[in-house]
């Protein structure tokens, strides 16, 4: 059936069977191969995507739900070459080691900080509970999400908490 | 794995909804799919069709009155989170909601979602049996209110016919001075619960504890009250001896089977732990 919806600023019309999700409606049919899937039923995180606005499993959303939405996918948090702040966040932390995870990551992170430019290390890490890393190099990603926030709007007063650093030992 | 195939509707009214339900066997409602769609890809589930819930803006509403808090069955999770005026009218739906899933599944889920699916270790079913709520549904024979203890019947079984839809989940009116706590053991954050407890109840002018109710999660095939654990605190000063003794009460009154993330034993004795520390939490309110 027709699913006319809005990705990453530009109008789509696709033909979809009805039980397409809308991350392998991403995937197959607009070749925005940038978000991942992992698991295929909502446990990983890999596929997160922004659905006007609000980070969701592109696996457990159908692709004629979007109807009318606005997607934003990795692909569309940067304009250009250029890497947005928290991109550039993850690659000065080197918050990332085979890469599977990271488009999920960075979705997420960006859905939370554009809301809560002012959250605490204790709040990234439950929003980002939901998003497995196999390699586990959780800590230099919640440092990354932590260092990006003062791109996102001035914080309204102190910070909560600082950001962790890794633990001590030889460089 | 790719969901099996089925034909989808999307109804503009509830009235299409139900005929949409009730033209077909094995029609299924789709509210957020948090659980329906994972049920799909593992094909569990396969229905024939898919009638989406999501153009009916009349159950995404919050009522708050006198009488209580009815939550529109297509309210999400978010936005429970995201009611200010939830952090009085009932705190304790707050507390236990924060306990539910993660970040991105939290802006789909629903409540009334979560109630259809039944699922004995999810927090909203205890939550609505533990405080007597009302499940107001309409099918083809008319509306009817189902009360959250006759609701849910077994793991993924309700009292809901094939062609009913759920309207609204009313929670009864909170008193400012309630005591509540809710406590939940899960393996990881966002997890289903290996256990946990609901508790609540009002004190009198000696500060004694009357009208307690205590509810366990994920120690059956459905949410229940524990009875025999009430009457350990009702008529008392809540202290940790009264918290101790209904621990035991909880422990005694359940018999959980063995699953792939616990033992029976284990969480028959977890119940009993979660009730404490629920109770402890609640005596140290106010």
């Amino acid at each position: 059936m027709p699913v006319r919806f809005e990705v990453n600023g530009k109008q789509v019309a696709v033909e979809v069977e009805p039980r397409m999700t809308l991350v392998d409606c991403l995937r197959h049919e607009l070749r925005l191969t940038g978000t991942h899937v992992g698991c295929e039923h909502g446990v990983c995180g890999a596929c997160t995507i922004l659905v006007d606005g609000e980070a969701v499993r592109g696996c457990l959303m159908l692709a004629v739900q979007a109807e009318g939405c606005k997607v934003v996918t990795i692909e569309g948090l940067s304009n250009d070459e250029a890497l947005t702040p928290l991109q550039a966040s993850f690659r000065r932390h080197h918050a990332l080691q085979c890469g599977f995870c990271t488009p999920g990551m960075i979705t997420t992170a960006h859905a939370l900080l554009s809301e809560e430019p002012d959250c605490d290390a204790d709040r990234v890490r439950e929003v980002l509970s939901g998003n497995i890393c196999r390699c586990t190099g959780y800590i230099s990603i919640v440092e990354a999400v932590l260092d990006a926030r003062s791109a996102y709007g001035q914080p309204q007063g102190t910070p909560k908490a600082t950001p962790e650093g890794r633990p001590k030992g030889p460089p | 794995m790719k969901l099996p195939a089925f034909e989808y509707a999307c109804p503009a009214t509830v009235a299409e909804a139900v005929t949409l339900l009730a033209s077909r066997d094995e029609a299924k409602l789709l509210a957020g799919g948090q659980s329906l769609v994972p049920m799909m890809a593992f094909r569990i589930a396969s229905p024939s069709l898919l009638v989406d819930l999501r153009k009916l803006s009349e159950l995404r509403r919050i009522d708050i009155t006198k009488d209580g808090v009815r939550l529109g069955a297509m309210v999400r999770w978010r936005d429970i989170e995201d009611d200010a005026r939830l952090d009085t009218a009932h705190p304790l739906l707050k507390a236990a909601i924060a306990h539910v899933a993660h970040y991105q599944i939290r802006n789909r889920g629903t409540v009334g979602g979560s109630v259809a699916h039944a699922d004995p270790a999810a927090e909203m079913p205890g939550v609505a049996v533990a405080c007597e709520a009302e499940i107001a549904v309409v099918g083809t024979a008319g509306s009817r209110v189902i009360r959250a203890d006759d609701f849910f019947i077994a793991p993924l079984v309700t009292a809901l016919a094939a062609d009913e839809i759920i309207v609204d989940i009313r929670l009864p009116a909170w008193p400012a001075q309630r005591r509540f706590g809710f406590q939940e053991f899960s393996r990881r954050r966002g997890d289903f619960a290996m256990a946990a407890a609901v508790v609540f109840y009002d004190v009198d002018d000696a500060g004694k504890a009357r009208n307690a109710h205590i509810g366990a999660i994920g120690v059956g095939d459905r949410p229940v009250r524990l009875t025999a654990a009430e009457a350990e605190v009702n008529g008392k000063l809540v202290d940790l001896a009264v918290a101790e003794r209904a621990c035991a009460a909880a422990s005694a009154a359940v018999n959980p089977q063995d699953d792939i993330h616990a033992s029976g034993a284990y969480r028959k004795s977890l119940i009993g732990t979660m009730v404490e520390r629920a109770l402890m939490s609640a005596c140290a309110q106010h």
